[in-house]
């Protein structure tokens, strides 16, 4: 098995500022750490390798200090990884992301699997998987709580649906996007610390994966963020008045009134 | 304080206190209250190879010393000396193989110890045979076929949850303590099984049970040593261990000393927080005092053993018996500041109280060790190198 994982580095915090003028998330003094779905999907693919054997590759597009994310990934149990950073992917869009994404895996000879997050905490699209899947030409699942088994090039899973799951079987290579509840992800090793210090995490930039610049970051988009705001918070409560009783009586009343009892 | 740890032994540190932080910490105080062996815990521990850290290379170790060992069970002990114990007392019962076994046996067994597939324990103590080591009862005859066990230990930590057992017995009854000898018993031999789980004040997630056998056969190359060798093992095993005690409850102390500072912080007596009361800092200043010397005596001695000393009895001693009474007067004055928060079982500080007991209790009563430092002191007459 031949396994690529997409990781992204987020901010770690849900309380992220937006700054007015340039319409972006204001990322200064906030640590980063790997989207939380992410780390399901790295542990999923290196249990899949401990189970049919193979090799994990991390890749991530992104600021070269996301290199630090890529080295806990191998302190984590992945085998190799790769940065693809490159002045010209800022400010891409899902569909440039899952361009970019998918020239890399590309060149990463005879994949059989991708996984990634279900979305990211910080752009919560949920794009980016759905999306490599089709530049790839390749089967998708998304909500991917069990891999139930490989075998004979084929991937069945259990993908989370709104009640229950659905079993879905799949040929490989294939896309799948993975939810929290697919397993609980490993803290990193001693062995795998020390083999994540001296690793060679190589950078792959828009002509090492043959990436025409008109379709990576802000070119290459299909979107365009006009603006990015806060929806103003309105006030509707009303606060009733008076001691508990007074008040259990005029909510009593006021349900009522609305027909709600 | 800088104690100039490698880059490694950094790395080792923070991955433990990862580990203690998000695995343990979220489950101690269950884990306590249902006197529930920490089984998830363990395997999160080898998982991350802290099982290899005592354990040389060429058994797939990391080769890491008595240093090593006792910076993974401070962090540990720091979040809960009751898993720390858990994880530290396959160490105590591999030392035997590690200093005495034959390379057969520390091949066989060192690499599934390393990998934390087999865990460990050590039996030595007896109903009749606590400090009174020599007392023990406990045989084991020589036939055709190996050695063949008879006797029950007692208040053996890990007793049932481990699978590699050091066992001291009784080879020549008529010798007394120089007729006793060391023997890995592994946990399926026919005729071996285990008495009833204790309950105890403190440590309660680690299991402590009752060792009985029962005509237990084992190979003859299962000897440790020689025959009569049983008592120098045991004493070198323990001067080998007893550090890691001094981490666990330099650790406990840690834990209760940065527990007692978040509560005094907070805590709103008098319109100030506690912690602005000179009586309270004075209480907080003597912990930190006492837990930095603790720290600064146990790395120097785990140092000291890893430096290849010959003999380290008093050294190993003095670290353990001054760490436990710090942790046991740190605990106790953290449960006193921290007043009636700090005796309800919603706060971590009466666990690390009553945790902190059998540090002076166990692997030598710090009143047995102040002996043996006292012979020691009289040998070179208190003047020091």
């Amino acid at each position: 098995m031949n396994i690529v994982v997409c990781l992204k580095q987020v901010p770690g915090t849900t309380e992220v500022k937006i700054d007015p003028v340039k319409n972006t998330l204001i990322r200064q003094g906030i640590k980063s750490i790997v989207n939380p779905f992410d780390a399901y999907a790295l542990e999923e693919g290196v249990r899949l390798k401990e189970r049919y054997t193979g090799k994990v590759t991390a890749i991530s597009m992104g600021p070269p200090q996301a290199v630090d994310m890529l080295r806990d990934a191998i302190s984590t149990g992945a085998d190799e990884a790769v940065i693809l950073s490159d002045i010209a992917f800022a400010g891409a869009d899902t569909w440039a992301t899952a361009y970019t994404l998918g020239k890399a895996v590309r060149k990463i000879n005879n994949f059989d699997l991708v996984i990634c997050g279900r979305q990211t905490i910080d752009g919560d699209t949920g794009q980016v998987g759905p999306e490599l899947a089709e530049m790839l030409g390749i089967p998708f699942i998304a909500y991917v709580s069990k891999v139930e088994e490989i075998t004979d090039r084929k991937i069945r899973v259990q993908r989370m649906a709104e009640d229950g799951y659905e079993t879905i079987e799949t040929t490989l290579p294939a896309v799948i996007t993975v939810v929290k509840e697919i397993n609980i992800p490993r803290l990193p090793s001693f062995r795998g610390m020390t083999k994540a210090k001296t690793a060679q995490v190589p950078t792959w930039k828009a002509e090492d994966i043959g990436a025409e610049k008109e379709n990576v970051g802000l070119a290459g988009s299909a979107t365009q963020v006009v603006k990015i705001f806060f929806p103003k918070i309105v006030q509707t409560a009303e606060m009733l008045k008076g001691d508990a009783e007074t008040q259990i009586n005029s909510l009593v009343a006021k349900l009522k009134e609305a027909k709600l009892i | 304080m800088d104690y100039f740890l490698t880059e490694q032994q950094k790395m080792l540190k923070q991955l433990t206190r990862r580990l203690a932080e998000e695995r343990i910490l979220p489950v101690r105080a269950e884990l306590d209250e249902k006197e529930e062996y920490p089984r998830a815990i363990i395997k999160d521990i080898a998982d991350a190879d802290l099982f290899r850290v005592f354990i040389p290379e060429k058994y797939d170790g990391l080769g890491g010393g008595t240093l090593e060992l006792c910076l993974v069970v401070e962090e540990l002990s720091r979040i809960c000396g009751s898993v720390a114990v858990s994880y530290a007392v396959t160490a105590l019962g591999a030392y035997a193989l590690l200093l005495y076994g034959n390379e057969e046996q520390k091949q066989k067994y060192l690499p599934l110890i390393a990998s934390g597939k087999k865990l460990c324990a050590f039996g030595l103590t007896e109903s009749a045979a606590g400090s009174d080591a020599g007392n023990i009862k406990t045989t084991a005859e020589k036939t055709t076929d190996g050695y063949l066990i008879n006797g029950t230990k007692q208040f053996i930590t890990n007793g049932g949850e481990a699978d590699i057992y050091t066992i001291i017995a009784l080879t020549d009854k008529t010798k007394g303590a120089r007729g006793a000898s060391a023997f890995i018993m592994e946990k399926d031999t026919p005729g071996f099984t285990f008495g009833k789980k204790e309950k105890k004040m403190g440590i309660r997630s680690s299991t402590t049970r009752e060792l009985v056998f029962r005509n237990c056969l084992i190979p003859t190359e299962n000897l440790i040593g020689k025959e009569g060798m049983g008592f120098i093992i045991t004493l070198k095993v323990l001067d080998h261990s007893r550090p890691g005690i001094g981490a666990q409850a330099m650790g406990i102390a840690q834990g209760a000393m940065e527990a007692a500072i978040d509560y005094t912080q907070q805590r709103i007596q008098f319109g100030h927080p506690l912690i602005s009361l000179a009586v309270v800092q004075h209480i907080l200043a003597n912990m930190a005092i006492k837990i930095e010397a603790s720290r600064a005596l146990i790395y120097s001695v785990g140092r000291y053993i890893d430096s290849g000393a010959k003999s380290f009895t008093e050294e190993a001693a003095t670290a353990k018996v001054f760490a436990s009474d710090t942790a046991m007067e740190v605990t106790t004055n953290a449960v006193q500041v921290c007043g009636g928060a700090g005796y309800m079982r919603d706060y971590p500080l009466e666990k690390m109280m009553r945790d902190a007991k059998i540090t002076q209790i166990y692997e030598g009563s710090n009143e047995v060790l102040r002996n043996a430092i006292a012979v020691a002191l009289r040998k070179r007459k208190g003047r020091n190198a």
